[in-house]
């Protein structure tokens, strides 16, 4: 077209062409912009275009400045019980959520047993897998009242928790099953007394204790309120013949999901892209009914056009699970599209009972934040 | 640590230790959204090892600024994320009373 005006001494600019959107770009770059195609064999335009100048040549400014997210951005929650949530977080970038993701799983501090004290076990697990399975025993205490506790620290009241196991299977009895609700907490802190080796100290010489608590964990107003136990008293941790015996101490301390899974706050946490589901064509009658069956977690419904015409509608799009049986078999691509939409998160949370998960959430952006001023600090 | 050229301070690698993909990707995509910035990239040299390198190049401004704005804008975006979600979890806690 710019040719044949060419011909006249009138310049003008492709850009007034009536056809080409101002300011936005062409519905096909928008779809390759802001949707993930889900093909038959795999996905396409998966990544997300985040260099400020990409439609640089159309006029747009692909930089997202701060006042664009926050006008953008909203979370949307959609189930909060008191172990887990779900929520959706519509206008941030798949980096972001991905960085929540991991620290939720890996860098949120948690409250987990590390050193257990056997003082006598004679039951047929062995010491080392009991003390295995004890570590992965979630505790119910809020890990922010607590520090870490590092190698050249004492273990103290603000840094352990003690808990003690001693169940005892008599001869005659029935065999017993010992369940988590069998650990008991010392606020007080450790009743065992390290041996000394020393032959020739005399008995006025006070006795080295593991753990040097100055003060009463009961003395802290939360845990009288609630006091410390394992999340779930059902935990099977050891089961018991006649005659045998557990008897040992825990200590928990606080610690990261990086370091050992028992310190993962999170049951999991994960995330997934708001399906959208496109019909291309109108699908009606006998195809409609059987587009309906195919899909096995009901995303399409069937509505009435009179005349007793029916034609498929999309229902539950969030529902998809992308099993793709919907554009199985011939001709089926041409009439339904699956679409993901880039930049709409749909988060799960699940808690495994130290921490409420919106305040895993919340805590884990602050981590975020922590990490990004400890960069700027070692800039400057 | 910031590896670049005494002369031109428009482009350099910065090496973090102790740090992974979680901040370094997420870093990564606001540094891409500033106009200012010509080349950015990360990679992880050895995966035993928690280092990463962050590789800037401007377009004239001196690098170390581009990396602070961009990690400015990333701890504004968490604050209003934070922001945004306890106000959502606050009403919908008023709508279940």
């Amino acid at each position: 077209m710019a040719e044949g005006a060419g011909e006249e001494k009138k310049k003008f600019s492709i850009w007034d062409l009536p056809d080409v959107p101002m300011g936005q770009l062409p519905p096909h770059l928008e779809l390759q912009r802001s949707r993930v195609s889900c093909n038959k064999d795999a996905p396409i335009h998966t990544e997300s275009i985040q260099y400020s100048g990409a439609y640089a040549s159309m006029g747009i400014d692909n930089s997202s400045r701060l006042d664009r997210f926050s006008n953008n951005f909203r979370v949307e929650v959609v189930r909060l019980n008191e172990d887990d949530i779900e929520f959706d977080m519509i206008g941030i970038d798949a980096a972001i959520a991905n960085s929540f993701r991991r620290i939720l799983i890996a860098e949120l501090p948690t409250m987990a047993i590390e050193k257990v004290l056997i003082a006598n076990n004679t039951s047929i697990i062995q010491d080392e897998v009991l003390a295995h399975r004890l570590g992965l025993v979630p505790i119910r205490v809020d890990p922010r009242l607590f520090d870490y506790l590092s190698e050249n620290d004492q273990p103290n009241e603000k840094n352990t928790i003690v808990f003690k196991l001693h169940v005892q299977c008599k001869r005659g009895s029935p065999r017993i099953t010992v369940k988590s609700d069998a650990l008991k907490w010392l606020p007080n802190g450790s009743e065992l007394v390290k041996e000394t080796r020393n032959a020739t100290s005399d008995s006025s010489s006070k006795p080295e204790i593991y753990t040097y608590f100055g003060c009463s964990q009961e003395t802290v107003p939360e845990f009288v309120k609630n006091p410390i136990i394992p999340k779930y008293p059902d935990i099977i941790i050891a089961k018991l013949g006649p005659g045998q015996e557990i008897e040992l101490e825990a200590h928990a301390v606080k610690g990261i999901g990086k370091t050992h899974a028992k310190w993962s706050p999170v049951a999991t946490a994960w995330y997934r892209m708001l399906p959208e589901v496109v019909l291309l064509e109108d699908i009606e009658d006998d195809l409609a009914e059987e587009l309906k069956s195919k899909c096995p977690v009901n995303v399409f419904d069937i509505e009435d056009l009179g005349k007793g015409r029916r034609r498929a509608t999309v229902a539950r799009p969030r529902a998809c699970t992308l099993c793709r049986e919907c554009i199985r078999g011939d001709d089926w691509e041409k009439r339904v599209a699956l679409r993901r939409v880039k930049d709409h998160f749909i988060f799960t949370i699940e808690s495994t009972g130290a921490l409420p998960p919106e305040v895993l959430f919340t805590e884990a952006v602050k981590i975020l934040e922590d990490k990004c001023e400890r960069v700027i600090t070692e800039l400057s | 640590m910031e590896h670049g050229s005494f002369t031109d301070n428009s482009a350099a690698t910065f090496s973090l230790t102790d740090e992974d993909h979680t901040i370094a990707n997420a870093v990564r995509f606001t540094l891409n959204q500033d106009p200012r910035v010509t080349f950015c990239g990360y990679s992880i040299p050895h995966p035993s090892e928690a280092r990463v390198n962050i590789r800037v190049q401007t377009t004239g401004d001196p690098a170390r600024e581009v990396l602070k704005d961009a990690c400015q804008n990333l701890m504004l975006m968490c604050r209003h994320v934070r922001c945004t979600f306890d106000k959502a979890v606050e009403d919908l806690k008023q709508a279940m009373l």
